[in-house]
C-alpha cells in the first residue's frame, strides 16, 4: 500500500459484503414467497422483504465506491487522505443509518415508521427504491458531502488525474441527482418523471462513470498498460455512456402520461446504451491481452474482465431487449424487467465493487496479492454466483415471457394472479439459482479466511 | 488508437458531448412540462381526497408489491387501471377491507391495512385519479 490512509476502505469493504450478504437472504425470502405466497405472512410481507433487498444493495455499493473512492483516490492523487479520521467517522454514522432505517423497516409498519420518521412535515417515503425516512435521506446527503469534501479536498492537494476526476464527477453527479428524492409533487406523472432523475441518471449515468473509473484504475495496476492508453480509453467509454444514457431517460417516459415523443427519443437513444457497455467488454479485454507485466493477484483480473462481460450482458444486451416502445408496450412492468435488472446490477455495478475488493483487499492486509488457494476459492465464487445469476436471469426471462404471453398477448387474456400461477415453475427454479448464489457468496467470504502465503510487497 | 486522438481531445468531446446533451434533456424537459398538463388530469388534484390517498398510497408501501403505470414491483397487479377493472371505486374499496388479516393458506394476500371509512374513500380516489391520466394507450389491455 503506498499510502497508510488508503486503509480506511477496509472497514467499508466489510460492511460492504455484510450487506451484500442481507440483500440475498432477503431476496431468497422474496424468491420464495413469489411461489409460497404465505411465506412468513404477515410478520415480514413482500414489500418489507423487498425494500431490505433493494434498500441493502444500494447501500452496499455506495459502501463499496466511497471504500474504491478511499482507496484509489490517494494512490492517484500521489497524496494521503485529507482526513481518514472523518472517513473512518462517516463510515460509523452511515452504518449506524443503515442499520437502524433496516430494523425500523423489520421492527414497525411503514405507516407507523413514516408517522415516526417526520414523513409528514416533507413527504418523500413510499417510492420505490426512494423508501428511506426523511432522517435517513438527509444522513445519506450529510455523509455524502462530508465524503465528497475529503475526497475533492484530496485531488484538489495532489495530482490530478482523468481517473480521478471522472470518478468525482460520478460521486459529486450521484450525490446532486440524489436531491431530486425530496421533489414529490401530487401530480403522478410529475412525480415518476422526476423520480427517474434519480434512479435512471444514477445507473444508467453518473454510476457508469464510477464503474468506469474503478475499472480503468484496476485495470492500470493489474496490466502494466500506459495510463495514458487507459484513461483515451475511458474518456471515450464515458462519453458514450451519457451521450446515450441521458436522452436515453426517455425509455422511461412511454406509459407515465408523458407526451408520446419520448417514443422516439427513448427508443433511439436507450438503443445507444448498450454501446459503452461493449466498450467496456472490449476495453478489459485488449488491456488483460496487452499487458505489460504478470499481476500476482489473477482473482482480481479475472472479476475485471468478468465485470466488463457481465455488464455488456446484463445492461447492454437485456436492456436492450425491452427498450424500443413497440416491444415496452407488452414488457413494461413484467418479469423481463426484473430479469434485467438482477443482471445488469450484479454485472456492472457488484462486479465493479468486487473487482476493487479483490485488487485492494490483499494490498490493505499487506500481500500483493493472496495465496494461491485463496484464489483459487475466489475464483470459483467468482463463477458459481456469475452463473447463478445467469440462471437467474433467463428463468425470470422465461417467466417474463409466458407473463407478457398469458396476461397481455393471448386473445383471452389472463388475470394477473392467474397468470402468476401457470409461471410458477420458472419463480421455483429462480428460487434454486438463487440458493446456488448463496453458495458462491458464503465461498466468496469463506476466500477471505485462507491464510496468504505470497509476502511480496505491493 | 491512433496518435492524433489524444487524451486531451477525448475529454473534450467528453465535456462538450455531455453539456449538449445534457441542456437537450433539459429542453426536452422544459417541452414536456408545456404539454402534460394535457394528459395528467391535474385538475383532479384540486380534490383534497386525491392528494391524501396518494399519501396513503406512499406510507403503506403499496408500491412494494404493486405497480402503477407499470412501475413497482412485480408481485401483485397493476393499479394504474384498477378502478376500472374492479368496476368502480366501490369495489376497490371492499376489496381493500376485505383482506383477512392473516393471509391466505398457500397464497399471496395483501395485509389488511385497517383502513376507516374516510380512508378507504381517499385510496379510491388516488387510483380513480391515476386511471384517468393518458397512457398513450397502456396497458394493453384490461388485466394491466
Amino acid at each position: 500500500m503506498q499510502y497508510k490512509s488508503q486503509a480506511v476502505a477496509m472497514p467499508y469493504f466489510i460492511a460492504a459484503i455484510a450487506l451484500f450478504v442481507a440483500q440475498i437472504l432477503f431476496g431468497l425470502i422474496m424468491g420464495l414467497q413469489y411461489v409460497m405466497g404465505d411465506f412468513l405472512f404477515p410478520t415480514i410481507p413482500f414489500n418489507v422483504a423487498r425494500m431490505v433487498h433493494t434498500n441493502a444493495l444500494i447501500v452496499w455499493l455506495l459502501m463499496g465506491f466511497m471504500g474504491a473512492a478511499y482507496y484509489l483516490i490517494p494512490e492517484e492523487a500521489e497524496t494521503e487522505l485529507f482526513s481518514p479520521k472523518l472517513a473512518i467517522a462517516l463510515f460509523w454514522i452511515f452504518l449506524v443509518a443503515a442499520g437502524l432505517t433496516v430494523v425500523g423497516y423489520l421492527m414497525v409498519p411503514y405507516a407507523t415508521l413514516a408517522k415516526m420518521t417526520g414523513n409528514d412535515l416533507l413527504p418523500t417515503m413510499g417510492r420505490e427504491f426512494l423508501e428511506q425516512p426523511l432522517i435517513t435521506k438527509l444522513g445519506i446527503v450529510v455523509v455524502a458531502l462530508a465524503f465528497l469534501f475529503n475526497i475533492s479536498m484530496t485531488v484538489l492537494k495532489g495530482r490530478k488525474t482523468s481517473i480521478a476526476t471522472v470518478l468525482l464527477i460520478g460521486l459529486w453527479g450521484l450525490a446532486i441527482f440524489f436531491l431530486f428524492s425530496f421533489y414529490n409533487p401530487h401530480n403522478v406523472v410529475r412525480d415518476k418523471f422526476y423520480w427517474w432523475w434519480v434512479v435512471h441518471l444514477w445507473v444508467e449515468g453518473v454510476w457508469e462513470l464510477i464503474l468506469g473509473a474503478i475499472l480503468a484504475f484496476v485495470l492500470i495496476k493489474v496490466t502494466g498498460v500506459d495510463r495514458e492508453v487507459i484513461e483515451k480509453w475511458l474518456y471515450v467509454i464515458v462519453t458514450l455512456t451519457l451521450i446515450s444514457g441521458i436522452l436515453g431517460t426517455g425509455h422511461h417516459y412511454y406509459w407515465i402520461g408523458t407526451p408520446e415523443s419520448w417514443q422516439l427519443i427513448g427508443s433511439i437513444f436507450s438503443a445507444l446504451e448498450p454501446i459503452p457497455f461493449f466498450g467496456m467488454t472490449l476495453f478489459a479485454f485488449n488491456m488483460v491481452n496487452r499487458r505489460r507485466r504478470e499481476h500476482p493477484n489473477k482473482a482480481a483480473t479475472l472479476w475485471a474482465l468478468g465485470t466488463g462481460v457481465m455488464a455488456f450482458l446484463g445492461a447492454g444486451v437485456w436492456g436492450f431487449l425491452h427498450t424500443l416502445s413497440p416491444v415496452n408496450y407488452y414488457t413494461h412492468g413484467t418479469q423481463i424487467t426484473a430479469a434485467h435488472g438482477h443482471m445488469a446490477f450484479y454485472g456492472a455495478y457488484v462486479m465493479a465493487v468486487l473487482t476493487i475488493i479483490s485488487y485492494a483487499m490483499p494490498i490493505i492486509r499487506g500481500r500483493a496479492a493472496n495465496s494461491n488457494k485463496a484464489q483459487v476459492v475466489e475464483m470459483w465464487a467468482f463463477w458459481l454466483m456469475t452463473i447463478s445469476i445467469t440462471f437467474i436471469t433467463l428463468f425470470l426471462t422465461g417467466a417474463g415471457i409466458l407473463q407478457v404471453w398469458l396476461q397481455r398477448v393471448s386473445d383471452s387474456p389472463m388475470p394477473f394472479m392467474v397468470a402468476q400461477d401457470q409461471i410458477a415453475l420458472f419463480y421455483w427454479m429462480r428460487e434454486w439459482a438463487g440458493v446456488f448464489f448463496l453458495i458462491g457468496l458464503i465461498t466468496y467470504i469463506w476466500s477471505f479466511f485462507i491464510p496468504g502465503e505470497e509476502k511480496a510487497k505491493a | 488508437m491512433s496518435e492524433a486522438f489524444t487524451t486531451s481531445t477525448a475529454r473534450n468531446i467528453f465535456y462538450g458531448g455531455t453539456m449538449f446533451f445534457l441542456l437537450v434533456f433539459l429542453a426536452l424537459t422544459y417541452q414536456t412540462e408545456q404539454v402534460i398538463p394535457k394528459r395528467d388530469k391535474r385538475e383532479m388534484l384540486a380534490d383534497p381526497m386525491v392528494v391524501a390517498g396518494k399519501k396513503l398510497w406512499e406510507t403503506n408501501n403499496c408500491i412494494g408489491c404493486h405497480t402503477l403505470l407499470g412501475e413497482g414491483a412485480y408481485f401483485a397487479p397493476e393499479l394504474g387501471n384498477v378502478v376500472k377493472r374492479l368496476g368502480s371505486k366501490e369495489a376497490v374499496m371492499a376489496f381493500i377491507q376485505s383482506r383477512p388479516t392473516e393471509g391466505i393458506p398457500g397464497r399471496r394476500s395483501m395485509p389488511n391495512f385497517n383502513f376507516n371509512e374516510q380512508q378507504l374513500k381517499e385510496i379510491a380516489a388516488f387510483l380513480h385519479y391515476v386511471s384517468e391520466i393518458d397512457t398513450a394507450k397502456w396497458p394493453p389491455n384490461i388485466q394491466g
